[in-house]
């Protein structure tokens, strides 16, 4: 099951800040799903195929033609910080 | 131990911007160098909601590009979410392809191909500090007009042995790549990107040392560097009793220095799991016999068809790697094909020399003049010191070759009676050469044919003076 340390390493991952109490209660609930999953795969599926989406999807493919674009305005207006050039975040070597 | 006691390892990944209008996953259009953030919409953006759907033509140009390196294409394959987290990827993810990729094994110019498959860019990073270099800035500004852009990545096998092999195979991907048309392969611009996995190990031993990953070379000229400098700081290590630790380096071509990407390192763990947004890529045989019927002839087959024409396999080799040869030679040889061999090694030797880092437009000879020097070389009109003379003039003006040849008073010397008295007047110019030539000793003739040649301006024929001399001599 999981453990506090991998509740760490996951949530550095995702860059994650976790409260000690917080990284009890995830372990304890990630544990609850993979213990779900893991009853899952107790099943025989030997020769069942794995069901990719519920409805079968044909092609799936778009033609090499061109959209329009966002404006740059409306691009940028999500970003917590930018400038005109474009999204500011801070550096992730800093 | 040195550096010879040891074998090397290679193997490379190369990264190829596919020269498709639009993205991998939507309909923004591709671009370099235009203002940032102006090919951007949700999709790119990894804004919630929105849904990827593949470019038709980038899984074209992945079959394209499988065919010609002898990948296995596989029937169906599968995207997957390669994830990390990092501020020029805005999902959290790249979408990529793991265990199911497009194309499977494959081989060129003798190095096996793990695989080739497609995956999206991710976007460029501009770091404030303003260095060009990731390390010492604290801010950055994300420009996503490159993420999605799409990529193909071939993986080969470990069968490379040195730096040198590293650059001269990579040349060979290039040329390959650019001859298909799928890709601008144009290193500075970013569009090719090469890593390299390194190992070192005692010559014999059978398992392979502790591998290091040299990240992002921009240029041919970096990446022999970069794999040397890295050859021998592995060396260094093992010889000084360490070991080698399994690690991302980034290779400064300034200093020549290699330094650890280590907060980088921890993002290797990718967990990659099937991207749910994306139903398998379907391979038609229609979809493969499309991508077939555009497969130029490729450079190896260009270069084995010059061989079977006569051509010098050093020759064949250049003019199949540099097309821009190979087109000057083949529409050379369209209009007189009866020198074929002689043909490539003016172009090769003297028009490449007088070509040097410049471009094949430079020359100013006009279509079918080099084809017309060689026959006049190969009929005996003019020599092949002459020859060069009157490549000189076409490469630098143009002009009809036997003109410049009887303009420039270059017309090649008959035999015998022409040569002698200045053969003699060379013999009597140099009697201790004489002596020896008369002994049988030939080392010297070259003393003898410089002397005419000087006094013919480059008429007489070599083999000629040579002939009459032992004539003279008697032998
Ligand atoms: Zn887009």
């Amino acid at each position: 099951m999981i453990d506090a340390k991998q509740v760490l390493h996951v949530a550095r991952l995702s860059r994650l800040e976790l409260e000690p109490g917080e990284v009890e209660q995830m372990a304890t609930e990630l544990s609850s799903i993979l213990g779900h999953i893991e009853q899952i795969s107790k099943l025989d599926l030997d020769g069942v195929e794995p069901t990719m989406h519920v409805v079968p999807i044909d092609g799936g493919l778009r033609d090499d033609e061109p959209e329009p674009s966002l404006p740059i305005e409306v691009a940028l207006s999500q970003a917590p910080k930018a400038n005109a050039e474009g999204f500011i975040v801070p550096s992730p070597q800093a | 131990m040195s550096a010879a006691d040891y074998e090397v390892t290679i193997g490379l990944e190369i990264h190829v911007q596919l020269a498709t209008r639009t993205k991998m996953f939507c309909g923004c259009e591709t671009s370099f160098g235009d203002d940032p953030n102006t090919h951007t919409c949700p999709r790119c953006l990894g804004l919630p909601g929105s849904l990827p759907l593949p470019n038709a033509k980038a899984v074209h140009f992945g079959l394209m590009m499988g065919l010609a390196l002898g990948s296995k294409i596989a029937p169906r394959s599968i995207f997957h979410r390669k994830n990390y987290f990092y501020p020029d990827l805005p999902k959290g993810y790249q979408i990529s392809q793991f265990d199911e990729p497009l194309c499977d094994g494959g081989e060129l110019g003798g190095v096996r191909l793990n695989r080739v498959h497609l995956e999206e860019d991710a976007a460029k990073l501009n770091h404030a500090g303003g260095t060009g270099r990731i390390q010492g800035s604290d801010a950055s500004v994300v420009d996503f007009n490159r993420g999605g852009t799409p990529l193909a990545e071939i993986v080969t096998e470990p069968d490379i042995t040195s730096a040198e092999q590293a650059s001269e195979w990579l040349r060979l991907l290039r040329v390959t790549i650019r001859q298909l048309g799928v890709s601008d392969v144009n290193m500075e611009e970013g569009s090719l990107r090469c890593d390299a996995n390194i190992s070192i190990r005692p010559k014999g031993q059978a398992e392979l040392g502790t591998k290091t990953e040299l990240k992002n070379m921009n240029s041919f000229r970096f990446i022999e560097r970069g794999i040397k400098a890295e050859v021998a700081r592995q060396v260094a290590i093992v010889d000084g009793g360490g070991q080698v630790t399994g690690e991302t380096l980034h290779f400064d071509p300034r200093t020549e220095a290699i330094t650890s990407m280590r907060s980088k390192e921890e993002a290797h763990d990718y967990r990659y799991f099937p991207e749910p947004d994306l139903v398998p890529v379907v391979i038609t045989p229609d979809m493969i016999e499309a991508a077939k019927a555009e497969l130029p002839e490729l450079p190896l087959q260009r270069e084995d068809r010059f061989i079977a024409l006569g051509v010098e396999p050093g020759a064949a080799r250049t003019l199949s790697w540099r097309p821009e040869l190979g087109d000057l030679f083949e529409a050379e040889l369209a209009t007189d094909g009866s020198q074929p061999k002689a043909l490539a090694a003016l172009i090769t030797n003297e028009l490449l020399k007088r070509i040097g880092d410049g471009e094949v437009t430079d020359s100013k000879a006009a279509p079918g003049s080099l084809a017309q020097l060689v026959a006049l070389t190969a009929a005996g009109t003019v020599s092949s010191s002459g020859a060069r003379t009157v490549l000189d003039t076409l490469f630098a003006s143009g002009g009809d070759p036997a003109a410049i040849v009887e303009a420039e008073g270059l017309t090649a010397m008959g035999g015998g009676d022409e040569l002698t008295p200045i053969i003699q007047a060379a013999l009597d110019a140099n009697p201790d050469v004489a002596e020896k030539l008369r002994t049988g000793d030939m080392k010297p003739i070259g003393v003898i044919v410089g002397f005419v040649m000087k006094e013919t301006k480059g008429r007489a024929d070599g083999k000629e003076v040579t002939k009459v001399t032992r004539q003279l001599l008697g032998l």
